[in-house]
């Protein structure tokens, strides 16, 4: 390990040195100020004689006296199985006061791509007890499955009602699995972090959770490295010591605008809305993290969470997204201004592996047609309500009334559900079917004729039955 | 630690000057432009892509973490090619075309670790060869000279590679012989194995290119009811993300009736190729009934394995389907997706700092995607046979906007164009392919072969339904504006007809074990039963019928039915008996 007191260049988040010993590319690095203080960095790019180095907590209180030290390694996450219950900062060190961590292992934060051939295809449901996710876009074990949300939304109640309820049901053996959780914050306020941790700790969550903590006011660089170690956990949780993991990323869209500020610094061409361009990749190498492997018994599972600018979906940060993830949960503020908990618009919601997690033997055989015809028929009654807006209620037909009817149920009664409830898959296909059942028979051309024969019900006397 | 100095070879090892993500530079390499060279003191695979004086730009094809200035690059003197030969059917690749389950083996775990090598086919495995041609014939390169069982469904002809001199036969045996043993010798002094190297960055060579007359027939109603594509052509399937484009592609990988289909994922989702590797062995060729896989070859490089390789495996997999076509054979590619391939062109580039064109794409964005879409096409090969490589290309359009640089570049080739539609999805009409916006170009070259297979009339029943959904599509902003039932009766009634063409022909449910596949035949006869209905209705419109009634036959309804029926063909027919007998009795 050699020192050096060689900086020629400091900015924004970057220090350039000069070495005389070749370095690794994305070894790490210490640098001492001359204040005494110790910050850690990264390098960016090294050639014969010069290396740029990224510094995680930010470049402030750094001169050009300061040394600089190359540790001759790339950032390993130091875990274990005692991590769960801990609460860690950004960069992997405990702020919780507990005792100091002892390692089992040391594991390289930029993870391997997993070969696609030792991978197991994800199909096991996941109950997560909200049926607008449930009952539309089914999570299962290994997916990678984003919400989509906008400033002042809350996507926060929504993960936590999930990170809260979500079950395998009927697993042989034990009654229900739980999941270990670990939740990767960047950038989130104190208070939304609060948010998290008091419900973490009133559930008592906490024990089986490992929280990674870069809050708002933390240096925005850091945030970059927090959740590769929030994933390089889970991985060992998930595929050494056979947890099922969940993992909760928030906020993709702070870790993105990390992502913007270094490419800036770097004077790199940038791509679209001055994201660098190799932004996709990058997020991949997150995303990617998820899955199930054969001949392993645990399972890592994704739920990230970004704030659309704008509410736009277009934006390279949710578009990006959507082209890696295996859907996307997307809330919607006008049903959130209505009043609906949660405000999923299933409609641009989407879950990709729900096909395969559905069906007879997994949730129930209608699951999909149910799914599907709601799917119709809730965006033929949005079209309408357009159409409302200009003719008028009484204009339309009887059938078309129905579906507006329909529709209107489909938010009041199916979506909205509150923070609180935790419904079976039962449940929320029951609630499908009464809503179902107030179209005329012959509109459910998406359903099986057998399904509608055995659920199909007319009379208010069955829908009673059913709710109950 | 560099032995530059000693040696002055044409090999001559170089050292690494920087490192900056996929990008290396080294010093002292002698290579020409497309050298494979080996990084690092691991030994990480990689290419030239720019020479200037004594520094060497090179795209590695792993992850470079650690890897630092000083470290020795070798050359391997030879640009990227790929390993042809019997076993690449029912394989699985990465991006430079190293099998993905020899490589779980080698490196002994589930992730994917740097610096391993292994070759594209198995050299170890015997094959049993039998010649077609004896000893004192003569042979030119690219001749067939013996046949290889290579799977269940498909026969490897092994040739005579195209950069061979050719000659008299002197020695042929039948036999087992692995890829790396001589099966033949020439009077050149050459000799023949079954095994060839092929540069992925060049076509290989055929006598003449000729205009496609067949189609690939898709098993998708829409595909082949309205924008076919032919054996030998192109098409784009753009859309934005959670619009279908990967089902779409699946399906076609599935159903069609190529003999040989190369499936490259490129920088797509982990999980989508586990599914094809699981999937693909259980499921049958309609043609064949044999396990499709033994007919796929896939090249899987997922969106976070190294960006280089992503660059690289549009080529591999290209080259592996024009050497099938060099066989006679007809092979569909599916790219899954091309805009991934062209932000990896994207990202390199500006790693190398060049002066970007539109959107940060490379200026030579256009020339790369038209040198791709060329090497597809219907081609008599120079052996004499006929063979096709159909191109088959998702586009993800940033913001599932068609007006960026990848999409326009590529409708500016292709033929085909599948526009998947989110408004469509979002509303699980499946598969999403706007009508309105698709096209084929091949329409007018496919027709006498529908005609004399399918229908005498197939071109104007398809002519009807075009219309019929064109007219929807006006009369649908009326409606916006006034309601339904402000239009005139005979309005109504065509929109009703064009509802069914909607959601009874052109919706077909991906998932379900009988609608999955849709032989033309079946396309045809469902059409021709909505046919029936329309023309019923409006005679009985015209008998002054109301429009309520006529819609509200019990029969019509059923028309939904034809796509997931056991029976279809007897169902159908009693459909449309039932369905003129309800709308006569009506007036």
């Amino acid at each position: 390990m050699k020192e050096y007191q060689t900086i020629t260049e400091i900015s924004g988040p970057l220090v350039f040195a000069e070495v005389d010993e070749p370095v690794g590319y994305d070894e790490i690095v210490e640098i001492e100020t001359p204040q005494g203080e110790t910050l850690r960095g990264q390098v960016l790019e090294s050639s014969e004689g010069l290396v740029s180095i990224q510094v995680f907590e930010g470049t402030g209180g750094i001169d050009r006296n300061a040394s600089v030290r190359f540790l001759g390694e790339t950032m390993k996450m130091p875990v274990t199985e005692d991590l769960l219950g801990r609460v860690l900062d950004g960069s992997g060190r405990p702020i919780d006061g507990g005792p100091e961590i002892v390692p089992e292992e040391r594991q390289d934060i930029v993870g391997a791509a997993i070969n696609p051939y030792s991978r197991e295809y994800p199909e096991e449901f996941i109950q997560t007890g909200v049926s607008s996710i449930d009952g539309m876009n089914t999570l299962v074990r290994g997916q990678k499955l984003p919400i989509f949300s906008g400033s002042g939304l809350p996507h926060n109640d929504l993960a936590l009602q999930i990170a809260r309820q979500a079950t395998v049901p009927e697993e042989e053996g034990d009654e229900e699995t739980e999941f270990a959780v670990i939740f990767g914050a960047m950038g989130i306020t104190q208070e939304e972090a609060n948010e998290f941790m008091d419900d973490f700790e009133r559930t008592g969550a906490l024990e089986r959770s490992v929280v990674f903590m870069n809050l708002a006011d933390d240096p925005a660089v850091e945030r970059t490295v927090t959740p590769r170690l929030a994933l390089t956990t889970a991985e060992y949780l998930a595929f050494e010591k056979d947890y099922h993991v969940l993992v909760i990323l928030t906020d993709i869209t702070n870790y993105c605008e990390a992502l913007r500020e270094i490419g800036a610094a770097r004077e790199e061409v940038p791509g679209r809305r001055g994201y660098p361009g190799y932004m996709y990749t990058d997020l991949a190498q997150l995303y990617e993290r998820a899955g199930r492997l054969k001949d392993r018994d645990g399972s890592v599972t994704q739920i990230p969470i970004l704030t659309m600018p704008g509410d736009d979906d277009t934006h390279p940060i949710p578009d990006l997204t959507g082209y890696i993830t295996e859907g996307q949960i997307v809330m919607d503020r006008d049903l959130h201004s209505q009043g609906i908990e949660p405000p999923v618009n299933v409609l641009p919601s989407l879950s990709r592996l729900m096909d395969d997690g559905i069906g007879e033997g997994l949730t129930r055989g209608d699951h999909g047609d149910v799914s599907d015809q709601m799917y119709a028929g809730y965006a033929e009654g949005e079209d309408l309500r357009d159409l409302v807006n200009i003719v008028g209620r009484e204009a339309l037909s009887e059938r078309d009334n129905k579906f507006l009817d329909f529709a209107d149920r489909f938010e009041a009664e199916f979506v909205e559900q509150g923070y609180d409830t935790n419904r079976t898959i039962e449940e929320t296909l029951g609630i499908g079917w009464d809503l179902l059942s107030d179209l005329p028979k012959e509109e459910l051309n998406r359903i099986d004729e057998e399904f509608i024969a055995e659920y199909y019900h007319e009379d208010e006397e069955a829908e009673a039955v059913q709710a109950d | 630690m560099s032995q530059a100095d000693e040696t002055q070879t044409v090999d001559q090892d170089g050292v690494i000057e920087s490192v900056s993500g996929p990008v290396v530079t080294a010093a002292d390499l002698d290579a020409r432009m497309n050298d494979v060279v080996y990084v690092g003191d691991e030994g990480l695979m990689g290419e030239v892509i720019e020479i200037e004086g004594n520094l060497t730009t090179i795209q590695v094809y792993e992850e470079t973490s650690g890897v630092g200035p000083g470290e020795p690059v070798e050359n391997t003197g030879e640009p990227l090619s790929v390993d042809l030969g019997p076993g690449m059917l029912d394989t699985i690749y990465d991006g430079v075309q190293r099998p993905l389950d020899e490589l779980e083996e080698k490196m002994n775990s589930a992730f994917l670790d740097r610096g391993v090598d292994a070759p594209g086919i198995d050299v170890e495995k015997q094959w049993e060869f039998t010649p077609t041609v004896s000893e004192g014939d003569s042979v030119e390169p690219g001749d067939i000279i013996g046949e290889v069982p290579e799977t269940a469904s498909i026969t490897h002809k092994v040739m005579v590679p195209p950069d061979f001199e050719g000659g008299e036969i002197t020695s042929i045996e039948a036999g087992d012989f692995t890829v790396e043993e001589p099966v033949a010798e020439l009077s050149s002094g050459e000799d023949v194995t079954m095994h060839q190297e092929w540069p992925v960055r060049q076509a290989r060579p055929a006598a003449e290119k000729r205009t496609p007359t067949v189609p690939l027939q898709s098993g998708q109603r829409i595909q082949d009811g309205l924008f076919p594509i032919a054996k030998g052509g192109t098409a784009a399937i753009p859309g934005p993300f959670g619009s279908g484009k990967t089902v779409t592609q699946h399906q076609l990988a599935k159903w069609s009736d190529a003999d040989i289909v190369v499936y490259v994922g490129c920088g797509e989702r982990g999980n989508e190729m586990t599914e094809v590797i699981e999937d693909f062995p259980n499921l049958e060729d309609p043609m064949t009934g044999k396990p499709l896989m033994s007919r796929t070859c896939l090249i899987a490089n997922t969106s976070n394995m190294p960006v280089a390789a992503r660059e690289s495996c549009i080529y591999t997999g290209i080259t592996i389907a024009e050497y099938f076509r060099d066989m006679g054979y007809d092979v569909a590619l599916m790219a899954d997706s091309t805009s991934r391939w062209a932000e990896a062109m994207r990202e390199i580039s500006s790693r190398l700092e060049e002066m970007p064109g539109e959107e940060g794409y490379p200026a030579y964005l256009a020339a790369a995607l038209s040198e791709f879409y060329e090497r597809a096409g219907l081609f008599e090969n120079v052996n004499g046979t006929e063979g096709s490589v159909t191109a088959i290309g998702a586009v993800s359009p940033p913001g599932g906007d068609f007006s960026e640089p990848v999409t326009q570049n590529t409708l500016r080739i292709v033929k085909t164009f599948w526009a998947l539609d989110a408004d469509l999805a979002e509303r699980r009409h499946f598969p999403s392919i706007n009508w309105n916006e698709s096209y084929s170009l091949y329409r007018q070259q496919l027709d006498p072969w529908f005609v004399e297979n399918v229908a005498e009339d197939w071109p104007e029943v398809r002519q009807w339904a075009i219309d019929v959904l064109d007219e929807e599509d006006e009369l649908q902003e009326i409606v916006q504006l006034v309601g339904k039932d402000a239009l005139p009766e005979d309005q109504q009634l065509t929109l009703e007809v064009a509802r069914y063409l909607r959601e009874a022909w052109l919706q077909q449910d991906a998932f379900h074990d009988v609608d999955t596949y849709c032989e033309p035949t079946k396309t045809y006869r469902m059409l021709q039963a909505i046919k029936t209905f329309n023309d019923e209705a409006f005679d009985a419109l015209d008998a002054g019928v109301p429009v309520e009634e006529i819609q509200s036959v019990d029969a019509a309804p059923r028309l939904n039915r034809m796509g997931t029926a056991d029976e279809w063909s007897e169902f159908i027919d009693e459909l449309e008996t039932n369905l003129a007998e309800q709308i006569r009795e009506l007036y």
